[in-house]
């Protein structure tokens, strides 16, 4: 007979319960896990910045009474049509594929309702996303799937992709299980194959080259349309200062909390940098350049409240996108399919599995029966009370530090509680006027 | 800007690309003439970029980048070299190339014809999503890379790694091959894929002139279509 041992099981704290699953699971099926969401580890983010309100030294405005304005105008640089938005958020790139053909139609319901942009993703502009936003972003991905003149032409800005937060450097995986007929028609592949996105541009490959495809874009377009690029944070200085050099109207800069509809888990949660790390130096490139406010910057990853909002933009942003969170406010990860996400191995706010098309939502899947439980209306209805209460309390804070307009939120009104998130976001710590780091990237 | 009769004479020097571009961009609202010379292009890029209109445009020079991007029912005759991109994304109509071409000639097209006379560079067709391509001398490498769908059509040699990660595109190389992609293979040249060269040949005009028997097929091996672990050291 065994003699039971003394002392209690020890784990290892390297080896965790989720590292010895993982390799179980990569042993058992010799593939690393592919799946949707974005990074799940923590890592500095907005929540360790506060907001120091006015006292004495600044003076409030008045809450519910006097105005703050919200609106941000988008493509000044060199578009003849530059978009207004009435808010400072924006809807994310997402694709019909990725998403259900109805969760394309509310996203566009609910961001028109709100005075914001709705942005394509990967495969294509479908008639329902162009009928119901009332401003869309037509996204140029370096698949080209589905990419035609004809929507250029019909879209009121073209965002070129270049990285993406959760997987800088990466390209998309849309399993077979998702082909559906239309979507293998919209994007000229056979039905049921995995759909690789590729991860570079085919026809250009650094900015000199970016800055004449702009002019061919632009071209094309007749100047009309703002050119954004969007980049996945990673060398954030360097690359804001390359796209407004290629002729950038407005930088989109995606941090590694971001969303994706599918990529390699290791590639999510090591590569890229937290966002709140990034907006710094994009903005210091574009005051280096003399461009800030003049090239708009938007950011985007892990944005969940009024309070990331007007963080981010206090740091220099002049709007933000969402994405994941714009799922969620649709109905994505409810409880109320827990059984369902049970039956799936999993449990509401941890589904993650985007990619194999089961979304009990009606979300992230291509299956007609699972997509119609969807209702548009009702979820775009959602998305604008969540847009509605993203911008009220981003105008509560920005009013409790007495600023008029969301964008005259400065560095200055933010202090951080960590050494690591003072050190990225470049405000003091609190309680001193200590900004740790060199001034320099 | 001169008219003469049904032709609209443009001269780059005298006047700008977006004059060039917004006029032909125009024809898709207010047709008008059908024919148009592009003089001095110097190497300007984005020559004659997204029209939209059954007119025929010759470009009487070099162009630059992306010439004739993301034409739809135009031909467009370049009698001078091509730069990177040339009819890149095309929908319809026709490029015809009378010298070379640089890179990604034909890069994500979806339809249309390409024609290059002389050689073209890396990565022709890359993406290539249903156009017709027709090159009379030779390519460059990773050609047809991730090619999607559409003909490939080459009278002299390919470069390395032809047709890598290829999907549904068909490739015709009548010379050599330096080298095959990932999941690209040579196939059998039955009746019907003759036919399909001898179709395309004639469609570029060169109906008769060459003997397809002389060319090879080859196209996806439909290895790579679904991943799997055992097939990882392919990529």
């Amino acid at each position: 007979m065994a003699i039971k041992s003394p002392t209690p099981p020890r784990f290892s704290a390297t080896f965790d319960e989720y590292s010895l699953a993982e390799i179980r699971r990569a042993a058992s099926t010799g593939i690393y896990d592919i799946r949707g969401g974005g990074a799940k580890r923590k890592v500095p983010h907005f929540d360790d910045l506060l907001f120091l309100g006015a006292s004495m030294s600044r003076y409030p405005l008045e809450g519910y009474r006097e105005r703050c304005g919200t609106d941000v105008v988008l493509g000044s640089r060199f578009a003849k049509k530059p978009i207004h938005l009435k808010i400072p958020v924006t809807i994310a790139g997402m694709s019909f594929g990725a998403l259900s053909g109805p969760a394309k139609e509310a996203l566009g319901r609910g961001a028109s309702t709100a005075g914001t942009s709705t942005t394509t993703g990967d495969g294509g502009m479908t008639p329902e996303e162009r009928g119901q936003s009332s401003m869309l972003v037509y996204q140029y991905l370096p698949s080209r799937y589905g990419m035609n003149p004809d929507d250029l032409r019909k879209a009121d800005a073209i965002e070129i992709v270049i990285g993406q937060g959760a997987k800088p450097g990466g390209g998309g995986m849309l399993l077979g299980q998702k082909i559906s007929d239309r979507v293998a028609e919209m994007r000229t592949l056979p039905k049921g194959i995995d759909q690789r996105s590729a991860c570079r541009h085919p026809d250009w490959t650094g900015p000199d080259d970016l800055e004449i495809k702009i002019l061919e874009l632009r071209e094309l377009t007749d100047w009309e349309k703002p050119i954004y690029v969007k980049v996945g944070a990673a060398r954030p200085y360097y690359d804001t200062a390359l796209a407004v050099k290629s002729g950038a109207d407005v930088v989109v800069l995606d941090g590694m909390q971001g969303g994706t509809a599918a990529t390699q888990e290791v590639f999510i949660e090591n590569v890229g940098l937290p966002i709140l790390s990034a907006i710094r130096p994009a903005v210091q490139a574009l005051q280096d350049l003399g461009m800030h406010r003049k090239v708009q910057l938007i950011v985007s990853g892990g944005i969940r409240n009024g309070a990331d909002v007007a963080k981010a933009l206090a740091l220099g942003a002049d709007a933000v996108a969402i994405g994941t969170a714009a799922l969620v406010a649709l109905g994505d990860n409810d409880p109320v399919h827990e059984t369902e996400y049970q039956e799936l191995g999993t449990t509401a706010g941890a589904y993650d599995d985007w990619h194999e098309g089961r979304d009990p939502a009606g979300i992230t899947t291509q299956d007609p029966a699972l997509a119609a439980r969807l209702d548009p209306v009702k979820a775009g209805r959602r998305l604008a009370n969540y847009l509605a209460v993203l911008t009220l309390e981003a105008q509560t804070i920005a009013r409790a530090c007495g600023k008029n307009h969301v964008h005259n939120l400065e560095p200055e009104d933010l202090v951080a509680l960590t050494l690591e998130a003072a050190a990225m976001a470049r405000v003091p710590l609190a309680g001193t006027n200590w900004i740790p780091g060199l001034q320099t990237f | 800007m001169n008219m003469i009769e049904n032709e609209v004479s443009f001269d780059l020097r005298k006047n700008t690309l977006r004059d060039l571009n917004q006029a032909l961009h125009d024809l898709s609202k207010t047709p008008g003439a059908k024919y148009w010379r592009v003089r001095n292009p110097d190497g300007a890029h984005a020559i004659a970029a997204g029209i939209k209109a059954p007119v025929t445009v010759n470009v009487e020079g070099h162009v630059g980048y992306y010439c004739a991007g993301m034409n739809q029912l135009a031909t467009v005759i370049v009698h001078g070299n091509a730069g990177v991109g040339v009819a890149e994304n095309m929908m319809s109509g026709l490029v015809h190339v009378k010298g070379d071409a640089s890179q990604a000639a034909g890069a994500t097209a979806h339809g249309g014809t390409l024609i290059v006379n002389g050689n073209a560079s890396a990565r022709c067709g890359i993406s290539m999503k249903g156009v017709d391509i027709l090159v009379k001398g030779n390519i460059g490498h990773m050609s047809a890379f991730m090619g999607q769908a559409g003909s490939l059509v080459v009278l002299g040699n390919a470069g390395e790694a032809l047709g890598d990660s290829i999907y549904e595109a068909r490739l015709f190389i009548r010379g050599s091959v330096a080298s095959l992609g990932a999941d690209c293979i040579e196939k059998t040249m039955g009746d019907k894929d003759k036919a399909y060269l001898a179709e395309k040949l004639k469609a570029a005009g060169m109906a008769g002139e060459v003997d397809v028997a002389e060319f090879k097929r080859y196209g996806s091996a439909r290895q790579l279509y679904n991943f799997h672990v055992d097939n990882a050291g392919a990529y």
